[in-house]
């Protein structure tokens, strides 16, 4: 096996790609990422590491714009993430220049995994080593779009997924507790989502929410703070009425 | 022959241009805009070859917005005055395009501006700037009436002025202009000063 896992363009014998699935590995070590559609809203929710007592936490920006209606959450590795984002933004505008309309959701998804597959292809290339969730509104539509790519070019749409550490128990969360919602519902799911594997506190989560309306908009922490404050009381409320079912009424 | 003038008044500036698409004896249309909203807080009059004057200015359009995506907040009247001007130049000594624009913005820090860029990359920050025919009309009233803080209604009597000189000198004058604002606000469509309006169809 290890005959053919140093050129990405090598198969092994019994048909991996090799850097591929190490790529996919460290996207697996990379923070929690999870995004969630609503009818009217999508969300994305990022893990965010502590922070380094003396580094500029606003300077490391986790949910970016790609254009006013799209916008992306990544898991792996962030320097790699750069170079994509800045490729898509180029191809937001270019697209906007070229056809007088901005980009679908799934248009730009394309091309971004369209990108990460070309670098499963070529020569002296390593794969991208990143999955992305892309979410946005198609122009003239009311409709969300969440999309999801990882370091092999696939991608697909999704009502709600998870990607980066712990993603398979997010994912796991998401099947069992998804239904249809709308507005603050969707916002308090992907932050359920997340609570799941990462610390509770706003300190340790990004959250951005997308409307048609008002595009996208990230959370502050005191709003992230006040959302796991009603989902702790609402887990804790549900807790007690597990615990004393038949408790009789007090006289 | 193309209109394009304007001013910088108080805490504003204002960009008027004329709207007839001309080809050779044809007049295409008569309420063509020449006046792009470059982002929130700026526009971009332009004059000169129709096809380059698009391309151009929409080319300029893309960039300033990719420009505010990459790095979260937007270029300053004076960056994009001056990436616009190094576009022309460096298009100039190879295809170069044939486009006059005057660059209105407002920048909360340095307030209103009004940048000259003329076809060859010639690059000033003015108070007053016209190009095309009617120049030689709206810079002399612009001289003689222009005073620095002038209020909106100031400048658009001004405006006015100019339009009437040119409407009234110039052997073929635009009929119909548009006069487009810039402020703390924003950047928007004033107002029209139509004489020619394109007929409505008749009903069956």
């Amino acid at each position: 096996m290890a005959r053919y896992d140093r050129a990405i363009t090598v198969f092994s014998p019994d048909g991996h790609l090799f850097q591929v699935e190490y790529a996919l590995e460290a996207v697996r070590k990379g923070n929690a990422a999870v995004g969630v559609r609503g009818t009217d809203i999508v969300v994305l929710g990022v893990e965010k590491k502590s922070a380094a007592k003396l580094q500029d936490s606003r300077s490391v920006r986790k949910i970016v714009s790609l254009d006013d209606h799209v916008a992306l959450a990544c898991a792996g590795l962030k320097a790699d993430a750069r170079v994509l984002i800045n490729r898509a933004r180029i191809e937001c505008q270019s697209h906007r220049l070229t056809v007088e309309d901005p980009v679908t959701v799934e248009y730009i998804t394309r091309y971004i995994a369209g990108l990460q597959q070309k670098y499963t292809q070529s020569g002296g290339v390593r794969p991208f080593g990143l999955s992305t969730l892309i979410i946005g509104f198609d122009p003239y539509t009311d409709v969300p779009s969440l999309y999801h790519t990882d370091p092999s070019g696939t991608f697909s749409a999704w009502k709600a997924n998870a990607t980066g550490r712990n993603s398979n128990s997010m994912r796991e969360y998401l099947e069992k507790n998804y239904k249809e919602t709308s507005g603050q519902e969707t916002v308090k799911l992907a932050i359920r989502a997340l609570l799941e594997v990462v610390e509770s506190g706003g300190k340790n989560i990004e959250v951005a929410v997308m409307t048609k309306v008002h595009g996208l908009r990230q959370l502050e922490e005191a709003e992230i703070d006040a959302i796991v404050a009603e989902i702790e009381a609402e887990k804790a409320a549900a807790e007690a009425a597990k615990k004393a079912p038949a408790a009789p009424k007090e006289t | 022959m193309e209109c394009v003038f304007g001013l910088v008044g108080n805490d504003f500036a204002v960009v008027v241009a004329d709207t007839s698409a001309v080809h050779s004896i044809l007049v295409h249309k008569s309420n063509e805009d020449k006046i792009m909203i470059l982002d929130s807080h700026k526009l971009i009059a332009a004059s000169g070859e129709p096809g380059d004057r698009v391309q151009f200015t929409e080319y300029i359009q893309k960039n300033v917005a990719l420009y505010q995506f990459r790095n979260g907040i937007p270029l300053t009247t004076a960056a994009a005055a001056n990436f616009t001007r190094g576009e022309l130049a460096t298009a100039l000594r190879k295809n170069p395009y044939s486009v006059n624009i005057l660059l209105a913005g407002y920048d909360k820090e340095t307030g209103p501006s009004l940048y000259y860029i003329d076809y060859i990359a010639t690059l000033h920050k003015v108070d007053k700037g016209a190009f095309g025919y009617g120049s030689y009309f709206s810079l002399s009233l612009m001289d003689r009436h222009y005073h620095s803080g002038m209020t909106v209604e100031e400048a658009i009597d001004l405006v006015d002025k100019c339009i009437m000189e040119i409407r009234s000198r110039l052997v073929v004058a635009p009929p119909n202009f548009v006069i487009k604002i810039v402020d703390k606000d924003g950047a928007k469509e004033y107002a029209w000063r139509e004489s020619v309006k394109d007929a409505a169809v008749a009903s069956a």
